[in-house]
Order: structure tokens, then sequence, then C-alpha cells
């Protein structure tokens, strides 16, 4: 486990540069990623924005960052909630009474049988442009996922003989979750987290470009991409700047969510 | 077979009872005098004064009890009166059928696209391997890293603006219907056609297989007789998972192209704040989807009917 696939390493070296970049980049530039300046707009790269601007002269530098920043905000909050959501009630439930094993099972179909996007959807209209929302609902479906690896795993481990004698021993079950769950669950996190943290990534942007995401004007990929699209044929640059940033993004993810064995 | 069934059905309803109830939510949640916000989205907002907003809170019954006006929300539900649309005054049910209408064609022409596209090319790439499955590899994570719409919109910068061949939005030809269902076959076939290859790979290396292949049988009889099904019991099962990309990008695709179905009623609804609409349109999308993962079940089943993946 400690050691990383070739791939996972790839994705490991492009998301430190990613949050190198958005974490840095502020310093390095002046000025604010909000201020317009329209007698300079849709300027090529120069010595002052060092990756031009955009339709109302906003350096585009600083946008990014800030947008990179919010995307990672939102994958690492959705990824660390759903999670540990997750996996508390994964293992209740495999080592519960009966009863809460199926109600768990019964509103983790509940929500299943909307699709994902839907409810997101539906969460974005009670509160529109919220950051919040998003975290909400974003984290209110992925932490099915790791409910059910969790409780698969847990309730095949309940009744194996180590498990059995711990508990004849009289370990506690915080000590049987440290000893004996979590070694089994954590290489699973490994994959799950990433490929949770590239949807939930996927899924901002995605409703930034239907408009029922964040608002501008503030900076999000998927935003920033419907924003510059009028004027692809006069920046393309500007079009491809998110696009690339938004992919490499997800990329990173998809790359460190690789298991080893591949 | 029957609890697999029941399941679905108890899914259906939980579908009905979670959307009829979130929209209600949204609809008591709304800031500010839902009188008057219906009111301005329907007569614009210069033309709203206490009269209308007077008018349109005795239409809907907006000034009794919470309680009670769940409970009528939910027998409305229930006898499929999904009341008419904030915004224009239709009937939400007739909309809702010619929305269905565009959508299914949609996906079902999209769904096509990307298993003409998806198994030849994992067949082949699982067959030859080399550059063949590299570059298919190559290719499926990069569109795999790139939302839905992204496709969508680099499929119109080329074949619409660039080369000019086909109409960029709308619907009404053939034509308009070949970028929205080429941009779902890719989102789907990025994936399927990876686990194409693995499947097919896992066949042509299985013992039975190379059974076929000594006692005589020619690639093309073992392919046919031994191949076919057993990669497609999986394969088929794996497009259950992907049943939810297929809303998803509908949802997305609709709202890119203009594309008249459920999905981009969604996106147009939510922006309105057109809360009948948002119901129906919501409530089409779950039954959809829970059909269609009945149909995929079903399909399982009958290619391979030990069962297994049943429960």
């Amino acid at each position: 486990m400690t050691l990383l696939s070739k791939a996972q390493r790839w994705g490991a070296a492009l998301l430190s540069l990613l949050l190198l970049f958005a974490f840095l980049a502020p310093l390095l530039g002046s000025g604010n990623a909000a201020t317009q300046d329209l007698s300079n707009i849709l300027t090529l790269p120069d010595r002052h924005h060092w990756l031009g601007t955009d339709q109302f002269g906003r350096d585009m530098w600083l946008r990014l960052a800030d947008a990179l920043q919010l995307s990672l905000a939102l994958a690492l909050l959705c990824v660390l909630t759903s999670a540990s959501i997750g996996v508390l009630l994964g293992v209740l439930a495999a080592t519960g009474p009966a009863w809460l094993d199926r109600l768990l099972d019964g509103i983790t179909t509940m929500i299943l049988a909307l699709p994902g996007l839907v409810l997101v959807l539906i969460f974005a209209a009670l509160l529109p442009g919220s950051f919040w929302m998003l975290y909400v609902a974003i984290s209110l479906i992925q932490w099915i996922e790791y409910f059910r690896v969790t409780r698969v795993i847990t309730r095949r481990l309940v009744h194996s003989p180590e498990v059995q004698s711990s508990r004849l021993m009289g370990f506690g079950a915080g000590y049987l979750f440290r000893r004996h769950f979590w070694p089994a669950i954590a290489p699973q996190l490994v994959t799950l987290a990433p490929f949770g943290a590239a949807n939930a990534i996927l899924t901002m942007a995605s409703l930034g470009f239907i408009y029922v995401g964040i608002q501008p004007p503030l900076a999000e990929l998927g935003l920033m991409i419907v924003e510059h699209f009028p004027y692809y044929s006069d920046a393309p640059w500007l079009l491809a700047q998110p696009l690339l940033v938004l992919a490499l993004l997800v990329l990173s993810c998809h790359l460190l969510g690789r298991s080893t064995e591949r | 077979m029957r609890r697999l069934l029941l399941k679905r059905l108890l899914q259906l309803v939980a579908v009905s009872w979670g959307v009829g109830t979130l929209t209600f939510i949204l609809m008591r949640a709304l800031p500010g005098d839902i009188a008057y916000r219906i009111a301005a989205s329907r007569y614009g907002m210069d033309a709203v004064d206490s009269r209308a907003a007077e008018l349109v809170r005795q239409e809907l019954g907006l000034d009794r009890s919470v309680w009670a006006t769940y409970w009528q929300w939910l027998g409305d539900l229930l006898q499929w009166n999904l009341g008419t649309s904030l915004v224009s005054g239709q009937a939400v049910t007739g909309a809702l059928w010619h929305m269905l209408a565009h959508s299914l064609l949609l996906a079902l022409v999209g769904i096509l696209l990307a298993a003409l596209i998806a198994i030849p090319l994992g067949l082949a790439a699982a067959h030859w391997g080399g550059w063949l499955d590299r570059f298919t590899l190559l290719l499926s994570t990069a569109l795999r890293a790139v939302p839905v719409y992204v496709i969508g919109l680099l499929a119109v910068l080329l074949f619409a603006l660039e080369l000019d061949w086909l109409p960029v939005a709308g619907f009404g030809t053939p034509a308009h219907l070949v970028l929205p269902a080429l941009t779902l076959a890719l989102s789907l076939a990025a994936v399927s056609n990876r686990v194409v290859r693995t499947e097919a790979a896992r066949v042509f290396d299985a013992p039975f297989y190379e059974f076929a292949r000594t006692k005589g049988l020619s690639s093309r009889q073992a392919f046919t007789h031994h191949g076919i099904r057993n990669i497609a019991a999986p394969v088929v099962a794996f497009f259950g998972v992907q049943l939810i990309t297929v809303v998803e990008g509908v949802v997305m695709i609709e709202s890119l192209f203009s594309w008249p179905g459920v999905g981009h009623g969604l996106a147009h609804a939510i922006f309105a704040r057109d809360i009948p609409l948002i119901q129906g349109t919501a409530l089409v999308m779950g039954a959809l989807f829970v059909v269609l993962n009945t149909l995929v079940d079903l399909a399982c089943h009958s290619l391979d009917p030990r069962g297994g993946q049943l429960s």
C-alpha cells in the first residue's frame, strides 16, 4: 500500500503542481481577481497579465487560481464528509442491530433511485449559487459508495476468527475498529476517494455550465468555460485555459485512483 | 426475481415521494412571498401588484397551513395531477409527454451509436492489442477527464462552426440530432469500450475458449458460439452502471444543444423557478431511471439465467 503505482505517482505529481499553482499564484501575481480593466480586454499573455485577460479585463492568472482553490476545497470537503459518514454508518450497519442495517439499506436504495445530478439540481434550486448547498447535495450522494464498500468488508470480517477472539477477550468497539476493520477499509478508500473528488469537481463544473451552480462574478471552472465560449474566435486561448485546468485536475484524480495492480 | 421487481417498485414510490417532498420544500423555501414570486414570473416584474399576487394566492391555495398544503400536494401527485406550469400556464403532463419523446429519441440514438463505437473498438483492441489498445486507452482517459458538455462544445466548434457540416443547436431535422447523439455516444463509449476490451480479453484467454479452438472450431464459430454471450453478460451489466451517465448526460447535452427534452426542461424550470415543472421533469427522470434499470436487470437475467447478479 505504501508503494504507489506509476500512474498514481504521475497523478500525485500533477495534483501537487495544480495545488502549488492554486495557492502560490495569488502571492506571485499582484492585484485582485475581480478587478476589471475594460480598456484592456482579451489580451494575450504579457508581462503584467501572465495568462492574459478575459472579456472584462480581469487577470486570468489570478482567476484560474481562484477557481482551482474553489474546486479543490469542494472536492476535499465532499470527500472528507462523505467518507467519514459512509465508513461510520457502514461499520454500524454491519455490526449493529438488524433493523439499523435494513433502515440504512432502505435509505440508500431511495437515494440511488434518483440520478445524482437531478438530486443536486433540485438542491441547487433551493439556494441558487450557494457553495454550501452544492457541498451538502454532493456529499449526500457520495457517502453511499463508501457506506456500501465498508459494509461489505466489515460484514465479512465480523464473523472471522480474529474478530471473534478479540471480542471474547473483551475488547471494545473502538479497538475492533482500529485493529481489524480500519486496516481492511483504508486501502479501498485510497481508490474511492480520488474518484469521489473527481466527480465532485465535475458536478460543480456541470452546474456552472447550466447556470445553477456558483454564480458570477465568482471564478469557477465550468462557469468560466461558458463565459469564454462566445469569445472563442477572438480569443481561443481564453477558452482553452479553464478547459485545460479542469481536464488536468480531473485527470490527476483519476490517475491517483488507479489501483496498484493495474 | 420477484424480490427484485418489488425493490424496483419501491424505488419508484420513493422517487415520487422524494421529488414531491423536495419540490414542496422548495416551494415553501422561496425567499419572499411566494405569491409575488409566481406573479412576477407570470406577468413580468413590472406588472406585479398586490391584486395580481392575491389572485395567484387564491388560485393556488397558498393561504392554508403547511401540512394541509403538503397532503394536498402529495394527493395531487398520487393522482398524477402535476398542475400547470407557473410560467407558461400549460398543463405540466402535456409538456412532459412532448419532452419525453425527444429525450427518449436522443438517449436511444446515443446508446446505439455508443454501442456501434464501443463494441467493435473494444473487440479490436482485445484481439490485436498493441498500439490500437494503447491508443483507445489514451483516448478514453482523455474523454473521461472532461465533463460531457465539453465534448459537446468541442464537437460544436469542430463540426458546426469550423467545418460547417451540421447545425449548432435546435431540433427538427435529423441533422440536428447528430451532434447531441454523438456527444452522448462518445461520453458513454469512452468507458464502455474499455469494459468490452477487458471482458473480451478475459474470454479469449479462458480455457473453455482455447478448448473450443483446439477441438477444431474456426475462430468465427468459436466467437459466435462461445464468445458473444460470455462477453455480453458483464457488458450489459455494466451498462446498468452507465445509465446514470445517460441520464446526467441527457441533462447537460440537451441544455447545450437546446434539445427540447426533459433535461432541458428541468434546467430551464430551475432557472425560472417554475416549481410544478421542476417536479414533473425530476419525476420523469427518476421514473425513467428506475424503469431502465429494471430493463437492464431483466436483460442480464436472460443473458445469464444462472443468476448471481440478481439479488
